[in-house]
């Protein structure tokens, strides 16, 4: 039971931040890389603010801030300085470990267990029954994914999330709409980013401090999740495994999401065949490729029978 | 009007590639004029509506639309009065959205883009009506991907949505050459009906003879930059395919190929 609340747990927050990473890789098809900055920018500022006496759940907002204002930054590069899109994604990576260490006063290490964050506060012990509380924290987390699914849902089908999702479709169809189609992409590196840091804000509520290298890797995490939930769960590519058992078309973000847990239970399982946390960073690696692989499989295979 | 005024352009400058396409090139279009343009591969056709829709810059010389001196103003900007069709039925309309969506998404041209639902409901009739116009049965696909249609479905729709919204010129660069014959046809007729519908002044390049004999009230040849051949109203209706013909075959030989 408590390697299951344990998946889902992780599952939610990271799906967060696979929301974003679905907006620049899916939606933008940019491969930004600052995610694995921006998550931990969450994380420093949380900690900070927290700290510092700022309100928990205030926390979340101004996160997602922040790693918006980052997620600009990625875009201006790109799209004025004309750098390619990896490499402006790398540029922020890098300038922003440092900064993420000030932000956190210098420390690579920042511990807030004493503090209320929104899984642990007066407000919850409070109201909550002792048979609810093992859940608190799986249920306040579904909460928070389920919120930023439906924003994002809503957003892509407002006429701004339209011209988003045509950039990424036809470049020169937004050009043709009279549309700066730079400004477009930097709009969607700020939401992406956002959603990192607000990832960030959570995970760093939910363990109770703030580690300068938990962003290592996120890029990866949020490519596995949405890879793994739009190949299964979506009807991309032909009939997708979902709609075969169901009958029924799951949205991407919702896919985005449960490719979050699954991936998750991927990782829990390989930990509790016997491998050890410190080879956490490798599984991850090889899930990866061999998702990777077998998703390009699928989609061959969807070509030669179309 | 569009007014293009000794334009030069160069491609590889510095390099020994270095190649002049256009030189001290002027071109002046009259508002409400249908221009085609023909010429030999390499001529400078597409290169001038480039020009023209900033996709390119020019080397020195300046560009009027209207009263206003468009020489340096973005791409974007510039297309706000202008509508474009590509070659590539696939440019014109984004793939993996439904036909409702890129309708909707054309009808925003020249509106904010806000946080205002995407498809304005109200509207969906509208769209519909302009699709039944098409006569491809598109009207009953609403919610069908773009990115599963032929490629004349594709084009027709790319038409629709470029000239929906008030435009002053419409851009057209060999909307039908990859299209099959009866298909550019089709096209090509929905082309005459809305230029002459909403009056607009239109340039189009094609490789169709034909096309550029029957079609237009202003006939163009082009050749290594120039204007050879520039025959409007009574002239051009005097105009035949075999004239046009043996104008290539000396050209061709002047050339040597």
């Amino acid at each position: 039971m408590t390697l299951i609340l344990g998946i889902l747990e992780e599952g939610f927050i990271y799906a967060v931040m696979a929301l974003g990473v679905y907006i620049t890789y899916k939606i933008l098809d940019f491969p930004d890389l600052s995610v694995d900055s921006t998550f931990p920018l969450g994380a420093a500022f949380t900690a900070s603010a927290i700290l510092a006496g700022v309100h928990p759940a205030l926390t979340l907002f101004l996160s997602f801030l922040a790693g918006a204002l980052a997620g600009c930054v990625t875009g201006f590069i790109h799209v004025k300085l004309k750098v390619r899109d990896l490499l402006s994604g790398i540029i922020v990576m890098t300038g922003l470990y440092s900064l993420n260490l000030r932000i956190a006063g210098g420390r690579a290490n920042v511990p807030i267990f004493t503090q209320e964050t929104i899984f642990e506060n007066r407000f919850l012990t409070d109201h909550i029954p002792e048979t609810v509380s093992p859940y608190t924290v799986v249920i306040i987390l579904f909460i928070i994914a389920m919120i930023c699914k439906i924003l994002l849902d809503l957003y892509l089908n407002t006429r701004s999330g339209y011209l988003l999702r045509a950039v990424g479709d036809n470049e020169s169809l937004v050009t043709s709409l009279a549309k700066d189609k730079g400004m477009v992409k930097i709009v969607g590196l700020a939401i992406a980013n956002g959603f990192a840091a607000l990832a960030g804000s959570i995970y760093c509520q939910h363990k109770g401090f703030f580690e300068i290298s938990v962003g290592t890797g996120t890029i990866v995490i949020g490519l596995a999740s949405v890879i793994i939930g739009i190949q299964l769960l979506t009807p991309e590519n032909g009939t997708s495994l979902f709609s075969r058992l169901f009958k029924k078309e799951l949205r991407p973000t919702t896919a985005v999401i449960a490719g979050s847990i699954i991936y998750k239970a991927c990782i829990s399982i390989a930990i509790s065949m016997g491998m050890e946390a410190n080879d956490l960073k490798l599984i991850t690696s090889i899930l990866f490729l061999i998702i990777l692989v077998v998703s390009t499989e699928r989609r061959k295979k969807v070509k030669a029978h179309a | 009007m569009l007014k293009l005024n000794s334009i030069n352009k160069y491609y590889n400058t510095g390099t020994v590639n270095e190649m002049c396409l256009f030189q001290d090139f002027n071109l002046s279009i009259q508002e409400g004029q249908f221009v085609s343009v023909v010429g030999s591969n390499g001529s400078g056709k597409t290169s001038m509506l480039n020009i023209i829709c900033g996709s390119i810059p020019v080397d020195s010389g300046t560009i009027y639309m209207g009263d206003e001196n468009i020489t340096n103003m973005p791409e974007f900007k510039r297309l706000r009065r202008i509508g474009r069709v590509y070659q590539n039925p696939a440019m014109g309309t984004c793939p993996h959205m439904t036909i409702l969506e890129n309708m909707a998404l054309a009808d925003n041209k020249g509106k904010s883009f806000n946080l205002r639902p995407g498809t304005n409901k109200k509207r969906i009739d509208f769209y519909r009506e302009n699709l039944k116009s098409l006569g491809l049965g598109l009207e009953d696909k609403l919610h069908v991907k773009v990115g599963v249609l032929s490629g004349g479905q594709r084009q027709a729709m790319a038409l629709l949505m470029s000239t929906m919204t008030p435009i002053e010129f419409l851009i057209l660069d060999e909307h039908t050459a990859a299209l099959d014959p009866k298909t550019a046809e089709v096209i090509m007729e929905l082309t005459d009906k809305v230029v002459k519908e909403k009056k607009l002044t239109t340039i189009m390049v094609t490789h169709n003879l034909r096309y550029a004999v029957e079609y237009g009230s202003r006939l163009i040849m082009m050749h290594q930059g120039q204007s050879v051949v520039d025959a409007a109203g009574d002239k051009k209706a005097a105009i035949k395919i075999d004239d046009l013909l043996s104008r290539f075959n000396a050209i061709s030989i002047e050339c040597g190929n």
